[in-house]
């Protein structure tokens, strides 16, 4: 399975820590773009979606930022108390559900830890010199999270704690936007429609939002060996961790196509006959995951005992 | 590790000359043994055959740029030759947005729509080859397989309309010298450009475009704000450009292959869900797209060398996909090999957004030819078609035999 290592962490705010993650022997990440998330799988079994925060042009490490939750349960607890440097974490992606789109002017909302899918776009808005301007909002100035980061965009960032200021001003904030602006927001879900009204008098896809989810998805994850039957030829095999699914069917004697080998491409795509896959491809969109019909053998796995392939 | 400068080999050999164009293999030999990175002087230029350092170079495209160009020219000192592509002649972020509309586009989903019908139309355009034409039939491989089928199913896939299609392949013949030096295949080219260009502009917009193509799905796209409307005529411009010739080239090389290997056939034949495998083992052996540059972003250290910065890296996919350093005995066009992992697509961010779309087209001719075609031989022996970027066949002279219904 893909694991990465813990290679820094950092308290970057009050209740948030920032983690530095590479592969195990230091090679070459996935790409990804600003909006772009990855799963981590922490060792409780819970998978996790936490945005990249890092700088895409280095191509060897993630950074992902994570809040302790107040109920304190699964993985931020996790993150936060236990996960220390060099501890491995599996993880899958990255996907971009949340992707910048071109334009020459940006409004960016950000609510809380929703700052993180933000952080590389406002960087990346800065670089190909379009107009922007970030409302960063948090109950007090201490849990804002690279505050200090974004000092150096001076006044086109307006730092705004709850404790100070009260409410965000977003009627203001997006007043000024013409029909070329597009609006990006993250945040809690009362950020989310407290900008849908704000805009509602705009085309909706000149509004993009993303939600920051606290909830573990999906079936917990295994490390465990699986069986995994090759419905053409009937062979079956048992993959451990340390084997991916393409490389346990090459093995049993199945031709399978592939190229990246990282879950990107696509050529791999197999059709699921039963189980439950484990997804861990950038491809897929949430629905096409929970149909389950098909996966990506290179990087996705079973979270289930038995896993059978068209293959 | 870093050496100095003077340690990397120098080769002074002209892989755009017409004496190479006919066969490479040679050359690129050459160019894998000499070492990791090797020194042109004839063109200034740092060059990579081994499969390792092609595929790191494809891969790193922070700091191995597309956007000064993928070819001879460096676009931050000469003006290129029409408006430099979104797709290939771009980097992060300008990249990004059509990357991400074209992949949904032209991903395996998003193609299950046309499996069936392109599975009939090959089976279509075989019949119509077949039918009454006797024990033996003779034909070009090349203009009554390779071209016609791709011109047949994908034109009408991104919606084009059915005058001027003649113009695809000559337009696709020029983009792709013009990746090379300004060199007679070049010159060759020139005088049509201006034509050509102008008929291809005036196919990417809306109004010309069926209302369910490809085409059409990248203007929606504008239309939903994921791309810009002035970007989507650009991106439509990349499938004609791209989408055509690289396919004809990448049949070509397999039905070659399989004519000339009985046993890869009868393979094909008895197992004919094979023939995905096989039309990618033919994109290995050919590289219907054999070369690409990059551009170093300051000095940048591959091979156990530098490449000073602003200066072109030429890497040699066909050497990477013959490399003995990682392939077994690659020369042999071979349908048990897994080819999984060429370069021939490219690899990284910038792998060719269309290799679905090309492995498609390749399984629904390969299955119609494996159901109805007993025996595949050539006829004569092939002639070569020179272009400075693909391995091509001008013509490909086949016999077959039809099974008996």
């Amino acid at each position: 399975m893909d694991r990465l290592v813990v290679q820094g962490k950092t308290q970057v705010a009050e209740g948030v820590v920032a983690l530095v993650l590479a592969r195990p022997d230091g090679g070459r990440l996935p790409d990804w773009a600003p909006g772009a998330h990855v799963d981590l799988t922490l060792a409780s079994g819970a998978t996790r979606q936490y945005s990249l925060c890092g700088d895409r042009w280095d191509a060897h490490t993630y950074r992902v930022a994570v809040l302790r939750e107040p109920d304190g349960r699964g993985g931020s607890a996790y993150v936060h108390d236990e996960l220390a440097v060099g501890d491995t974490v599996g993880f899958g992606g990255p996907r971009n559900h949340f992707a910048l789109v071109p334009s020459t002017r940006y409004l960016f909302v950000a609510g809380g830890i929703g700052i993180t899918p933000l952080l590389p776009m406002v960087h990346q808005a800065d670089l190909v010199g379009a107009d922007w301007a970030l409302l960063y909002g948090g109950r007090s100035r201490g849990t804002m999270a690279f505050a200090d980061e974004l000092a150096r965009h001076g006044d086109r960032v307006t730092v705004h704690p709850q404790d100070e200021g009260g409410l965000l001003p977003l009627a203001a904030f997006v007043a000024g936007a013409d029909e070329g602006t597009v609006v990006y927001c993250c945040g809690p879900a009362p950020l989310l429609a407290a900008i849908e009204d704000a805009t509602a008098h705009r085309p909706r896809h000149l509004l993009r939002t993303e939600r920051f989810v606290a909830a573990d998805l999906g079936a917990p994850v295994r490390d465990e060996p699986f069986v995994l039957e090759l419905a053409r030829s009937g062979a079956t095999v048992t993959v451990g961790p340390e084997l991916s699914v393409l490389e346990a069917a090459r093995r049993a004697g199945a031709t399978a196509l592939s190229s990246c080998e990282q879950g990107t491409c696509g050529t791999c795509e197999t059709p699921v006959l039963a189980g439950v896959p484990d997804h861990r491809d950038s491809i897929l969109a949430d629905h096409e995951r929970a149909a389950g019909d098909c996966l990506f053998p290179c990087v996705s796995r079973s979270c289930t005992d038995r896993l059978v392939l068209d293959l | 590790m870093t050496t100095t400068l003077d340690a990397v080999p120098t080769l002074d050999v002209d892989p755009f000359s017409h004496e190479t164009l006919e066969d490479p293999l040679p050359m690129q030999a050459a160019l894998r043994d000499a070492g990791p990175v090797v020194y042109l002087p004839r063109y200034d230029l740092y060059a990579v055959a081994r499969y390792e350092e092609v595929r790191a170079a494809l891969v790193d495209w922070q700091r191995f740029p597309s956007s000064a160009g993928v070819g001879m020219s460096n676009f931050k000192h000469e003006t290129p030759w029409r408006p430099p592509s979104l797709l290939l002649e771009a980097d992060p972020p300008h990249h990004d947005a059509p990357r991400a509309v074209l992949s949904a586009i032209l991903g395996p989903r998003a193609l299950r729509r046309l499996t069936d019908r392109w599975f009939a139309d090959a089976e279509d355009l075989v019949a119509g080859l077949l039918d009454g034409r006797g024990d033996v039939v003779e034909l070009d491989g090349m203009t009554a397989l390779a071209e016609a089928f791709p011109l047949r199913v994908f034109p009408d896939a991104v919606g084009l309309p059915a005058e001027g299609r003649e113009h695809l392949l000559p337009y696709g013949d020029h983009a792709f010298n013009a990746f090379g030096p300004s060199n007679d295949l070049v010159a060759k080219g020139a005088p049509r450009v201006g034509e050509l260009s102008a008929w291809v502009a005036s196919q990417c917009a809306r109004e010309v475009l069926s209302d369910d193509g490809f085409g059409a799905a990248i203007w929606a796209a504008s239309d939903r704000g994921d791309i810009t409307p002035a970007q989507a005529p650009l991106i439509v411009r990349s499938l004609l450009t791209a989408g055509v010739d690289t396919t004809v080239h990448g049949l070509g090389a397999v039905l070659h292959g399989l004519a000339t290997h009985p046993d890869a056939w009868a393979t094909l034949r008895a197992r004919p869900e094979r023939a995905r495998v096989a039309f990618d083992e033919a994109v290995r052996w050919q590289s219907p797209v054999q070369t690409f540059f990059r551009t170093a972003e300051g000095e940048v250290p591959i091979g156990g060398t530098v490449v000073p910065a602003d200066h072109k890296i030429l890497m040699f996919l066909g050497a990477a996909n013959r490399d003995p350093r990682h392939w077994h005995d690659p020369d042999r066009f071979d349908l048990d090999r897994d080819p999984s992992g060429h370069v021939g697509y490219g690899m990284g961010l910038h792998q060719c957004v269309g290799q679905h779309v090309a492995r498609l087209e390749g399984a629904a001719l390969l299955t119609a030819l494996a159901r109805r075609v007993e025996r595949i031989e050539p006829a004569a022996a092939p002639t070569r078609h020179h272009n400075n970027t693909m391995r091509a066949f001008a013509a490909l002279p086949l016999r077959l035999t039809p099974a008996r219904a």
